[in-house]
C-alpha cells in the first residue's frame, strides 16, 4: 500500500512537471528584458526552495536525533541532506547557465553565489564525515551536531541578497517584496514547479530513508553475527 | 564552571608551553607560507597592500587548524578525556578552557606573523592598532571556538587531520571574510565606517551565535 502511495506521488510529480513544461514553453510569453532564457528560473528558484526546505528538515531531524537518540530521525536527516544536496547542484547548474547567457560569465564571487557554494561544501563535508564514523551512536551524535551547525550557512545564503549588494538579482517573489516586481502568471508558474519539485523530493527522501533503515538493519545483524 | 575552565586553560597552556610541539610547528609553517607568498605575488608591488588581509587570514586559518587539532588529541593518551568527564568536569567548561587556550596560541602566532609580514612586505599594518587588535580577537575567537568544537568531533577519526579542515573551513568563511575585509581597510589607515560596519556586525554576530551553539551542543558530542 505504502509503495503504491509513493508511486502515485512520483507519478503526480512527473505529470505535473510535464504540464508545467507545456505551460512555460508554449503558453507563457518571453520575458521583456531576458528573452526566452528566463524560463530556467522556473527550475532554478524552486530547486533552491526545495533544497533549503530539505536542509531545514535535515536540521530539525538532527536536533531530534541528538535529543532523543532516535536512529530514525538520524536516517531522515541523512536522507534529506542527500536529496537537498542534489537539488543544490541543480540550483547551482541552472544558475550558472543563466549567468553565462545574461552576465556573460559562468560564475562571480558575490555573496549569494559564494554562500550557495559554501552550503554545498558544508553538507558534502557532513556526508563525508558520516562515512568515517563506524559506530552508529557516535555517528548520530557527532554528525547530528554538524548538521545543526551547517544550517547556519543555509540561513546566510537565503538572507545574502538582503544583507549585501549582490550581483545576484534581489528578491522578486511577492511574499518578500510585497508584489509588483514579477508578473503574477510567472510567479504562479514558479510555485507550480515548486510543488512538482517538492513531490519529487518527498519521494526521493522516502526512498533514501528506507535504504538507510535497511542499511542500519544489516549493520545491526552483522554486529550480532560477529558477537556470536 | 569558570574555575574549571580556568584550570583546563592553565593545564593546556602549561602543557603546550612545556612541549611547544604544536606552537613550534604551527609557527614554522606560518613563516614558511609567509615566504611562499613572495613568490606567488610581486612583493614590491602595490597589489600586496590590497590583499594583505586576505593573505594573513588564510595563513592564520591554516596555522590555527594545526593548533586546534592538537587540543583534544592531548587528552587521548591514557583516556584523559574520559577521566576528566567522569570527574564531573562539565563538557562546556572543558571546551571553554580549551577554546581560551587555543585563542591564546592563535594570538601568539599572530603576534609574531603580523610584525614579520609588515617588515618583509613593507606595509605598516599597525596604523590603527586598537582596531587591528579587535579584529584579531574576534576572528581568532571564531577560529578557536569552532575549531575546538570540530576538533572534539573529529578526534576519534582515523583521518582527523584531513577531516577537520574539510568541515571547519566552509563554516568559518563568514568570519574569515569579515576579518580579511576589515584588515585590508585598517591596514591602509582607514577607520571602518558606513557599509564597512556590516562586517564588524557579522563578525560579532558570528562569534555570539556559534559560541552559544557550541556551548549548547558540546555535551552531546562529548558526554552522551
Amino acid at each position: 500500500m505504502f509503495d503504491k502511495i509513493l508511486l502515485a506521488i512520483g507519478l503526480t510529480s512527473g505529470l505535473y512537471l510535464v504540464r508545467n513544461l507545456y505551460t512555460m514553453l508554449l503558453v507563457l510569453p518571453d520575458e521583456a528584458a531576458q528573452g526566452m532564457i528566463y524560463r530556467i528560473m522556473f527550475f532554478h528558484i524552486p530547486s533552491w526552495w526545495t533544497c533549503f526546505l530539505s536542509f531545514l528538515v535535515a536540521g530539525v531531524a538532527s536536533a531530534i536525533a541528538i535529543r532523543s537518540k532516535s536512529n530514525r530521525a538520524d536516517s531522515l536527516a541523512v536522507a534529506a541532506t542527500e536529496v537537498g544536496l542534489a537539488f543544490t547542484f541543480v540550483g547551482l547548474a541552472t544558475g550558472m547557465i543563466w549567468a553565462k547567457i545574461i552576465w556573460g560569465i559562468w560564475w562571480t564571487w558575490d555573496a549569494r553565489l559564494t554562500w550557495a557554494f559554501i552550503t554545498a561544501l558544508t553538507y558534502a563535508g557532513y556526508l563525508m564525515m558520516r562515512n568515517m564514523i563506524p559506530d552508529p551512536s557516535e555517528r548520530l551524535r557527532v554528525t547530528g551536531v554538524l548538521n545543526v551547525f551547517s544550517f547556519a550557512s543555509v540561513v546566510i545564503c537565503y538572507k545574502a541578497i538582503d544583507w549585501w549588494r549582490t550581483q545576484h538579482p534581489g528578491a522578486v517573489m511577492s511574499f518578500r517584496t510585497g508584489g509588483g516586481s514579477i508578473d503574477p502568471a510567472m510567479e504562479g508558474m514558479t510555485f507550480h514547479n515548486f510543488i512538482a519539485f517538492l513531490l519529487l523530493c518527498i519521494v526521493l527522501v522516502t526512498l533514501r530513508l528506507r535504504q538507510e533503515e535497511t542499511l542500519r538493519e544489516i549493520e545491526g545483524l552483522r554486529r550480532l553475527a560477529y558477537s556470536r | 564552571m569558570l574555575r574549571q575552565s580556568w584550570q583546563i586553560f592553565l593545564k593546556d597552556v602549561r602543557m603546550e608551553l612545556r612541549g611547544k610541539e604544536a606552537l613550534n610547528a604551527s609557527l614554522a609553517f606560518a613563516l614558511v607560507v609567509l615566504i611562499l607568498f613572495s613568490f606567488a605575488i610581486d612583493p614590491t608591488s602595490e597589489q600586496i597592500r590590497e590583499i594583505s588581509g586576505g593573505l594573513l587570514w588564510i595563513l592564520f586559518a591554516f596555522s590555527g587548524v594545526l593548533l586546534v587539532n592538537r587540543s583534544f588529541l592531548r587528552e587521548q593518551s591514557n583516556d584523559c578525556l574520559d577521566v576528566l568527564l567522569v570527574n564531573r568536569v562539565p563538557a562546556s567548561a572543558l571546551m571553554l578552557g580549551k577554546t581560551f587556550a587555543n585563542l591564546l596560541f592563535i594570538l601568539m602566532i599572530e603576534a609574531v606573523c603580523l610584525p614579520v609580514f609588515s617588515v618583509l612586505y613593507n606595509i605598516n599594518l599597525f596604523q590603527l592598532p586598537l582596531w587591528l587588535l579587535g579584529i584579531c580577537l574576534l576572528a581568532s575567537w571564531a577560529i578557536a571556538i569552532l575549531g575546538t568544537v570540530f576538533a572534539a568531533m573529529t578526534v576519534n577519526l582515523r583521518l582527523r587531520e584531513l577531516m577537520l579542515p574539510v568541515i571547519l573551513y566552509p563554516m568559518i568563511i563568514p568570519a574569515l571574510a569579515a576579518a580579511m575585509y576589515l584588515t585590508n581597510i585598517v591596514s591602509v589607515g582607514k577607520v571602518p565606517e558606513g557599509d564597512d560596519l556590516i562586517w564588524v556586525r557579522l563578525l560579532i554576530g558570528f562569534d555570539v551565535i556559534f559560541t552559544t551553539l557550541a556551548l549548547g551542543l558540546i555535551d552531546t558530542i562529548l558526554v552522551d
